[in-house]
């Protein structure tokens, strides 16, 4: 019964898997692809492409298509400066800082969290084709460095796309959930994982299937991107310097190169050396042989910068390297053999007889796992049976207080959910808001952390200054998103609080943001409405099926029961075909059909509950409340119907 | 406080009517989550009694236990009410395991419980913590040494001697750190037996003790902390 996807939602790529029986597989798109580049072109109004037809779009009309927008994802002005120099945003021109960024595509304005909805769109379509039902929930992945405003963003992302978040996962510990299901043993193990454009390192303690992260580092602007943005600028420096003109400003130049570059990367991690070729506009061709030892000096600056996050890592974990008993590698960018001798050497793997583990896909490695952990949530089989994932807040939690430095009050690498409770008070006679400035990061002043909401506490009793004592409790969920509650102790009254997300967008605003809006291909309407046509169909005739098992049955008269069977074999045949009007219809004469007999099974129900049976199991039966036009069976997906 | 047994309303399931023991989070008839009780402190959470010597293994044996029956994971399709419990239980073990398994926390935690106040990590806006009786004199030689270390770094100067000195008192107080790490451990021992004993005026000497072993460990870590940075940086 799956009905919880597990997606990676990457900077580069992405995937969508499931639980097929015990084993989670990557589900593949149209084109019979596992990956979905995640490139969204928009042409023109209304229309969307995503992956890799968007992808040939980089090279016609370079300003209708964005790509990598994860590195925007709840992020302001003032965080991408950095980006902008590298990469091809272009940013709305009227964003201010502190403003949810806007991203300029033609003549439209999109969000990050609207572009990566696109991109999520695309998988859930993928799934929902393959699987034959719908598709409605889904365990995201997201960076484990990643903070509460891109956290957020990626939550947001999903419910434009229609999706139900119900987790995000850090992708390293999915990994480590991927791998751990076919080896459970016991130990350390440490994911390095390098993606298209963030580091992670987590290490965590594997116990009879409890996966606890103890510590857990990275960086968001380090990955496979910032590999051949060095690449691009060295061809583009090249150009300038035999041709004196500076193709910066050409972005279909730019962008040819930057596909050379990437094919070269690869070739050169099984190759020792790769040519790139780009056709100029002028009819002239820019060649150039790139050898590995090339390559490795001019990117071991970028990989460098890993080491830093694994040695704190350790640090925090309170572990020397010998102590790692696994290594696992993670990313598109591991593939590069100077990752491997860094890693060799980080945790003196070679030196102890061992290799890193590389068996699984690295680009899919993440979406399996996530699909272990909708599977986990989905309350498991045998497969899944003990593992528990424990993970952590990746930064330290503070408040700002008196001079702009930083209280802490959840120290980084805590176990999550984990909470910290403090008071306030007033510092006027009559004050009744108290504005609170809560922030996420290691540094010691407000100012150089991460600004995460300011607070309003409003309605606090006017009384002498001081004299109030305000309880806010802070709460990091199991998706590393905080939530904030307040009480007056002294009136006992529930402060109200406002809370203006930093960067973030407002419920409201992500309403308006909701993909079936925007949504113009009518075929894909069409074919979801048929879907979840289907699924009701199925519903309600496995429903069926259980009836005689019931004491009910038995009340109702021959031909009642005749009329079931009819009807549901009319139900049946017009759940194969496309028409939706006969098969919406079908469904109907078959509720109605079956409504005496699910009056007298909730009748049947509510008389055993009054024979002392107690109110919760007569809940069960009942269901959770009339789930119309099935009263008596609760949504149930059925997986025969899958492939 | 002349018992640690905290006063305890009887309480029942929500859902079964079943009786819960204290700060009970799973009904042990049904197994359903319960709501958090306001009165729940870390040691309850445990089940174990307020002294300052535990089993660690046996706490992470207890955590792992309790996690497999609170997590959220385990609750994603119960009903929201349940998963907020699930949520709010959760965060309470996880908050309590942190505090108690490192045992400097724990009598942090402890002495907080018992009503005592510590100083704070950072003092009020960044201000100073006051400086041990008995060490006003090295502290404020050591003060003086990292003053003229900064003058010299910012202007490109290196003195092998002075270096030498800040090394030689950064050793000293990391002695110093031991001793009072020893006088802390005693303290938990003493402590324990006062509890055993039921001797509440013996435990309020200890509180008292402990408080100021705190403080000096706490005084003397970030001292030691500031050498380290000036001598790295």
């Amino acid at each position: 019964m799956t009905s919880i996807v597990g997606i990676d939602l990457g900077t580069t790529n992405s995937l969508v898997a499931y639980m097929q029986g015990e084993q989670p597989v990557v589900i593949p798109g149209e084109d019979g692809s596992n990956l979905v580049p995640s490139v969204v072109a928009i042409p023109e109004p209304k229309t969307v492409i995503v992956g890799h037809a968007a992808r040939a779009h980089l090279t016609t009309t370079p300003d209708k298509v964005i790509y990598s927008a994860k590195r925007l994802m709840g992020r302001g002005l003032e965080d991408i400066q950095e980006e902008l120099a590298l990469f091809p945003f272009r940013i709305a021109e009227d964003v201010q800082p502190g403003e949810v960024l806007r991203i300029q595509l033609g003549d439209q304005q999109f969000t990050p969290p609207e572009i990566s909805a696109q991109v999520l769109r695309r998988l859930k379509k993928n799934a929902e084709r393959y699987l034959g039902t719908a598709v409605t929930k889904a365990v995201i992945t997201v960076p484990a460095y990643f903070n509460d405003a891109q956290r957020q963003a990626t939550k947001d992302a999903g419910r434009m796309a229609g999706l139900e978040v119900m987790r995000l996962v850090n992708e390293p510990t999915a990994a480590a959930l991927a791998y751990g299901l076919d080896r459970q043993k016991d130990g350390i193990v440490a994911v390095y994982d390098l993606g298209g454009g963030t580091f992670d390192i987590s290490i965590l303690k594997l116990h009879e299937g409890i996966f606890e992260v103890i510590a857990t580092n990275g960086d968001t602007h380090l990955g496979g991107d910032d590999i051949d943005n060095l690449l691009i600028a060295i061809a583009l420096d090249d150009l300038h310097g035999d041709l004196n003109v500076d193709y910066r400003k050409h972005p279909e130049v730019v962008q040819a190169i930057r596909r050379e570059v990437i094919d070269a990367k690869i070739a050169l991690s099984s190759q020792q050396m790769a040519r790139i070729s780009v056709d100029l506009p002028d009819g002239k061709v820019y060649r150039r042989e790139i050898t590995r030892e090339q390559f490795e000096q001019i990117i071991q600056q970028v990989i460098d910068r890993t080491k830093g996050p694994c040695l704190q890592a350790l640090k925090d974990a309170d572990l020397q390297p010998e102590q790692i008993d696994e290594v696992v590698l993670v990313g598109g960018s591991t593939r590069i053999p100077l990752v491997r001798r860094l890693t060799d050497e980080l945790f003196h793997l070679g030196a102890r007889g061992k290799k890193p583990h590389t068996e699984l896909n690295p680009d899919e490695v993440v979406a399996l796992g996530a699909a272990v952990q909708a599977h986990i949530l989905e309350g498991g089989s045998a497969a899944t049976e003990d593992m528990l994932l424990l993970d952590v807040t990746p930064l330290s939690l503070g408040i700002e207080a008196l001079g702009g430095v930083v209280a802490k009050i959840v120290q980084r690498n805590s176990t999550i959910p984990a909470s910290a409770t403090e008071h306030f008070t007033t510092g006027v006679d009559g004050q009744t808001n108290v504005a609170i400035h809560v922030v996420q990061g290691e540094r010691e002043l407000a100012k150089d952390c991460r600004s995460l909401a300011r607070f309003d506490l409003k309605g606090i009793p006017p009384m002498t200054a001081g004299l109030p004592r305000i309880e806010v409790k802070f709460l990091i969920d199991a998706n590393g998103i905080l939530h904030v509650s307040a009480r007056e102790q002294r009136s006992g009254k529930e402060a109200e609080i406002e809370v203006k997300p930093t960067y973030g967008l407002t419920d409201e605003q992500v309403e308006t943001m909701i993909l079936d809006s925007f949504d113009n291909a009518e075929e894909d309407f069409q074919q979801r409405q048929l879907i979840e046509a289907r699924n009701e169909a199925n519903t309600i005739l496995s429903a069926v099926e259980k009836a005689p098992a019931n004491a009910a049955w038995n009340l109702l008269s021959d031909e009642e029961r005749s009329q079931i069977a009819l009807v549901s074999e009319e139900l049946r045949l017009l759940k194969d075909g496309d028409n939706l009007e006969l098969l919406r219809a079908g469904t109907g004469a078959l509720d109605k059909a079956t409504r005496r007999f699910a009056e007298l099974m909730m009748e049947g129900a509510v008389a055993s509950a009054l024979h002392g049976e107690t109110m919760e199991s007569a809940g069960e039966k009942l269901g959770e409340g009339p789930t119309a036009p099935h009263p008596f069976a609760p949504a149930e997906i059925k997986r025969d119907s899958a492939e | 406080m002349p018992d640690q047994e905290t006063e305890s309303v009887a309480a029942s399931c929500w859902s079964c009517g079943a009786s819960l023991g204290t700060g009970s989070p799973i009904c042990s008839s049904c197994g359903k989550v319960q709501a958090t009780s306001a009165d729940a402190d870390y040691f309850a959470v445990f089940e174990l009694s307020r002294k300052l010597n535990i089993d660690t293994k046996a706490l992470e044996r207890g955590f792992y236990k309790l996690s497999r029956k609170l997590h959220p994971d385990l609750y994603a399709q119960a009903p929201v009410q349940e998963q907020q419990w699930s949520l709010d239980q959760s965060s309470l073990l996880n908050d309590a395991y942190r505090a108690l398994k490192d045992p400097v926390r724990r009598t942090e935690y402890l002495l907080t419980l018992e009503g005592m106040k510590l100083e704070p990590e950072k003092g009020d806006a960044g201000k100073a913590a006051r400086a041990p009786a008995d060490l006003l004199e090295e502290v404020f030689e050591l003060n003086m040494q990292l003053e003229e270390m900064r003058m010299n770094r910012k202007m490109g100067e290196d003195d092998p001697q002075l270096r030498q000195d800040l090394v030689n008192a950064k050793d000293q107080f990391e002695g110093q750190l031991r001793d009072n790490d020893i006088q802390i451990q005693n303290l938990w021992a003493a402590w324990d037996t006062a509890v055993d004993a039921g001797d509440p005026s013996q435990q309020d000497q200890l509180k008292t003790q402990m408080v100021a072993s705190l403080d000096r460990r706490r005084y003397i870590r970030n001292l030691v902390r500031d050498v380290n940075e000036t001598l790295e940086s």
